[in-house]
Parts: structure tokens; C-alpha cells; sequence
């Protein structure tokens, strides 16, 4: 099975390439499926069930951090997609949360970025971009060539091995040296593992701690002034 | 000097997709599912993947742009990404021709999002013949953005460049060595300016002078009067 998950902020443009990639590696007699993460409303498993007749799910991670919700359903999704026949998983994320990332050792990790989103996107992003192994620009057919060089420029100065490809998802121009990617990727193994260090510490508030400053938490914390510090076992 | 090319055709017959199609070097995956070659050749790969080895510039309709940065760290970016040593002198020359284009200067300081239609594509066009300096340049309708269009396409022949304009001006498509003639998406008909036609276009010239006279005097609020009508219309050599 090759997992190829899928991250980026809202309405880059994650579905639209999904989608162009999913209708080249149909025309290669590939089995596909499909799975969206996110906190409370989705039909892109629908939509893609209806429009190219392949294994989709979705999952609401409701109360739960998305990220953390990706970590801990994405051994049964493997397997879920293993039952359908499938050779390939594709994994959209919600791409909320800019401490985390989704990818997974052996996964091959695209982030997608639109070109529209200012040139310091890719400073902001974090570990979404710089742990990731393709970026995919798209919305390049709203930019200037000028623009798009300098954009490009800032995506590798954040994420210096990065391979960048630029794309006009809706016309798919661009998507087949993703696929090509995606055809030579590694299969993923059980156990997994998350690529990359998860951000430090088990956090307080995630687990329900409401009140505000650092002497009503436990953990790694810091002040105002202060550097990082421990409390706890 | 380089070669002009015009591309001439009623609006929707597909101009715009066919410049955009050479610079994405096309190779089925457009609307028009055209293929580009160059000589007959597939186009090598690092052309798409490393912007300092692509020989076009395209200067599209666009006239805004969207970078959240001030001029002169966009220029400065685009400059060492397409590998010049003095990054300084270089975007000096590029705000000068650009300059050259618009009524309002354009200085370094200035947001990119806070130039308006026109001083975007004079920025954009002076950013493609100096920081690009590439070899062939796209430029897509450059008389509708209210810059100086005589002025530009002087200061553009002062390159040895191959230009390639998408045009509705009778003066840009007669000045051009060849004009390439669209219909329902494709190339119908290629035309070369022959001596006929540059007499035209000297001729058509006076009228275009004439007409850009009076746009400069309306813009600078002077009234049309009879005296001013009649002193301009006897550079065409006619009376009324
Ligand atoms: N060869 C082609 N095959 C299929 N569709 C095409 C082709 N050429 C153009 N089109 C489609 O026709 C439409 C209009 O094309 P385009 O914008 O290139 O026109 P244009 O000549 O630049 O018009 P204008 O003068 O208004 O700028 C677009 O939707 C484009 O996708
Ligand atoms: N112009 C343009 N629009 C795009 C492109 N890619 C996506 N879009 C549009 O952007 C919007 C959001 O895309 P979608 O794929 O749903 O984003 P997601 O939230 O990341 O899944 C949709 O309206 C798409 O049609 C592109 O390359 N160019
Ligand atoms: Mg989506
Ligand atoms: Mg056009």
C-alpha cells in the first residue's frame, strides 16, 4: 500500500488536485481510494465516490484536534484500504494546525499551497511545508510569471530539498510529474511512525485545562520572559 | 534588433490561450490540448522546473498583483532567483523602464498591491526584458493598460529579443515583421509586412500620434478648442 497524504490550509486547492490526480492514475489501471479528515463537515468522499466509482470514507474528528485525530485512525485507514484492493490510500487532511504535521514515515508527503496566498505563507507554515516531500502551487493562472518565480523562491528558501511543482488544478497542468511521484513512492509498513518530532510536550490545554498562565499547567511551559522550562515527574 | 510578431484575431478566437500554451510548453494538458515543440523538439524538462533556464517571459492580462511586498525586495528576490550578480544596479535600470511607461513613478518603497493597472504592467514589463532577460517575451494586449505604448514598444526594440504581441492595434500588428492571423482557436493565416503595409503604417502612424496627442491634452485637462482641433488635424495634412 503507498499512503500519499495530503495537507495544506483550506480551500488551497487540496481537492482539486486530488481529484486530477485520481483520473490519471484510473487511466493507469491503478486502484486508488480515498479518505478526508476533518473537524465537522466534508463531501469531498462523496463527491469523489460519485464522480470516479472508487473506496471513499470520510472522518469527522469532532471534539478532537484533526492532526491528532489523523495519528490515531491512520493504521485502521491503512487497513480499511488494504480490504477495498486498493495499491494506493490518498489521504486529504484538514490542514488546520501549523505545529503539526500529518506525514508518516515512508508516506509520501504533499503539502499544497495557492500561489494567491501572499508571499509569506511559506515562512508561517512550519513543519506542514518543511516535512513534506512535494509542495504543489497551484493557482498559477492568477499570478504573474514574476510572481509565481518569487513565491517558488520562498517555498524552497522554507524547505530547501522540497520538490516544487506549479499547477493550474483546475486545467490539471502540472499533475503528471505528481503522479509520477506518486507511482515510485515507497510502500508504507506497519508499524508507523510520524515523520518528524511532534510539537514538544503533552499539552494541558488539549487535554481540557482552561484556566489561563502557566502556574495553573503542567508539563513543559514557559512565561513571558522565560525560556522554556519543566514541570512535572 | 530581435523579431516582432504580432497575433491578431476577434476577441474569444483564442490568442490568449495560445501564448499561454508556448510559455507552459503545452504538451496536451491544456484547454486547447495543443502540443509545443521547439525546432521539432520536445522541450527539455529542466525549462519547466528551474525558472533561470526559461527562455520566455509572459507579460499576461493581469494588472494586479497579489505579493504582500514592497517593490524593491520583490525585485531584489526575482533578480537572484534569475542569477544576477548586481542585483542592485539591475533593479535601479528595471524601476527606470518602468518609469519610462507610467504617469506615477513607481519608487522601492511602494507595496506591490498599492500600484495601480498601469504601473503593474510597466513593472511587469520592464521586469521581463531586464531581471528575466529572457530571450523570447510574451506580451498580451500591452495597449490596454493606459501605459505609454510607443514608448514601450521603442525601448523594447533597443533589445535583441524575439517579442511576441498579442494585440488589437492596427500600429503595433503593422510594425511587426509577420502577424499571425487566429480563427476558432487556431492559426489560420500568417501575414509578413511587406512595403505596402509599412507605408501604411507610417501613414497610420500620424493619425495614432494625432489621436495620442489629444488623450494626453484631455488627461491634462485642457478643453479642445477649434485653434488646438485644427493645429493638430494639419499634421495629417488634411483641413476643415
Ligand atoms: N485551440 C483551442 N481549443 C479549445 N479551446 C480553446 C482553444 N483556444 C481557445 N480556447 C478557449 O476559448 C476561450 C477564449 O480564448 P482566449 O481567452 O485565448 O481568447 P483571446 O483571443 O485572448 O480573447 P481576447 O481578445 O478577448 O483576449 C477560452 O475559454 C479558451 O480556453
Ligand atoms: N483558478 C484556480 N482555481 C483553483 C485552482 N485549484 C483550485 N481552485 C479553486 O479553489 C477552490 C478551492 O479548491 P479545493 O480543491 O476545494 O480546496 P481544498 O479546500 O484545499 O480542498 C475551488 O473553487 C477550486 O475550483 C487553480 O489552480 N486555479
Ligand atoms: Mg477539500
Ligand atoms: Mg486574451
Amino acid at each position: 500500500m503507498k499512503l500519499i497524504i495530503f495537507a495544506g490550509p483550506p480551500t488551497c486547492g487540496k481537492t482539486t488536485v486530488i481529484r486530477q490526480v485520481i483520473k490519471r492514475i484510473l487511466t493507469k489501471n491503478l486502484k486508488p481510494s480515498f479518505i478526508k479528515i476533518d473537524v465537522l463537515f466534508a463531501d469531498e468522499d462523496e463527491t469523489i465516490a460519485k464522480d470516479f466509482g472508487i473506496p471513499t470514507r470520510k472522518i469527522y474528528s469532532g471534539e478532537l484536534c484533526p492532526d491528532h485525530c489523523n495519528v490515531v485512525v491512520l493504521d485502521e485507514a491503512v487497513e480499511w484500504a488494504e480490504k477495498q484492493g486498493s495499491d494506493f490510500l490518498f489521504v486529504e487532511t484538514a490542514g488546520l494546525c501549523l505545529r503539526c504535521s500529518p506525514y508518516v514515515e515512508n508516506s509520501l508527503g504533499i503539502v499544497v499551497l495557492e500561489s494567491t496566498s501572499g508571499m509569506n505563507l511559506p515562512r508561517k507554515i512550519g513543519p506542514m511545508l518543511t516535512l513534506a516531500d512535494i509542495a504543489v502551487i497551484t493557482k498559477i493562472d492568477l499570478i504573474s510569471q514574476a510572481e509565481r518565480e518569487v513565491f517558488r523562491y520562498r517555498v524552497l528558501e522554507a524547505a530547501k530539498e522540497i520538490t516544487v511543482v506549479e499547477s493550474n488544478a483546475l486545467y490539471g497542468i502540472g499533475i503528471d510529474p505528481i503522479v509520477r511521484k506518486i507511482i515510485d513512492s515507497k510502500e508504507v509498513e506497519l508499524p508507523m511512525f510520524l515523520r518528524g518530532n511532534p510539537p514538544v510536550g503533552t499539552c494541558t490545554i488539549c487535554v481540557g485545562k482552561k484556566e489561563i498562565g502557566a502556574k495553573n499547567h503542567f508539563g513543559v511551559l514557559r512565561t513571558m520572559d522565560q525560556d522554556l522550562f519543566y514541570v512535572g515527574e | 534588433m530581435g523579431d516582432i510578431i504580432s497575433i491578431v484575431g476577434p476577441t474569444g478566437c483564442g490568442k490568449t490561450t495560445l501564448i499561454n500554451d508556448i510559455e507552459l510548453f503545452a504538451t496536451k494538458n491544456t484547454p486547447s490540448e495543443r502540443t509545443i515543440l521547439i525546432n521539432d523538439e520536445p522541450v527539455p524538462e529542466d525549462f519547466t522546473f528551474d525558472p533561470s533556464k526559461h527562455p520566455i517571459a509572459l507579460i499576461s492580462q493581469h494588472t494586479n498583483f497579489l505579493s504582500d511586498l514592497p517593490v524593491g525586495d520583490f525585485l531584489r528576490i526575482h533578480a537572484k532567483v534569475r542569477g544576477a550578480d548586481n542585483v542592485d544596479t539591475i533593479i535601479e535600470e528595471t524601476l527606470d523602464f518602468a518609469n519610462q511607461l507610467t504617469g506615477e513613478s513607481i519608487n522601492r518603497l511602494t507595496g506591490m498591491t498599492e500600484l495601480s493597472g498601469g504601473q503593474t504592467r510597466s513593472l511587469l514589463i520592464a521586469d521581463a526584458v531586464i531581471i528575466g532577460n529572457s530571450p523570447i517575451i510574451l506580451l498580451d494586449e500591452i495597449e490596454n493598460a493606459g501605459i505609454h505604448r510607443t514608448k514601450a514598444l521603442e525601448l523594447l526594440k533597443k533589445y535583441d529579443k524575439i517579442f511576441v504581441f498579442v494585440t488589437h492595434d492596427s500600429r503595433i500588428a503593422l510594425l511587426s515583421d509577420f502577424r499571425i492571423i487566429m480563427k476558432n482557436g487556431s492559426m489560420e493565416k500568417m501575414i509578413i509586412t511587406g512595403p505596402e503595409e509599412r507605408r501604411a503604417a507610417m501613414e497610420l502612424k500620424k493619425i495614432d500620434d494625432v489621436m495620442l496627442e489629444f488623450r494626453r491634452l484631455i488627461r491634462a485637462g485642457e478643453e479642445i478648442t477649434d485653434e488646438i482641433f485644427n493645429s493638430q488635424i494639419k499634421n495629417l495634412a488634411y483641413s476643415n
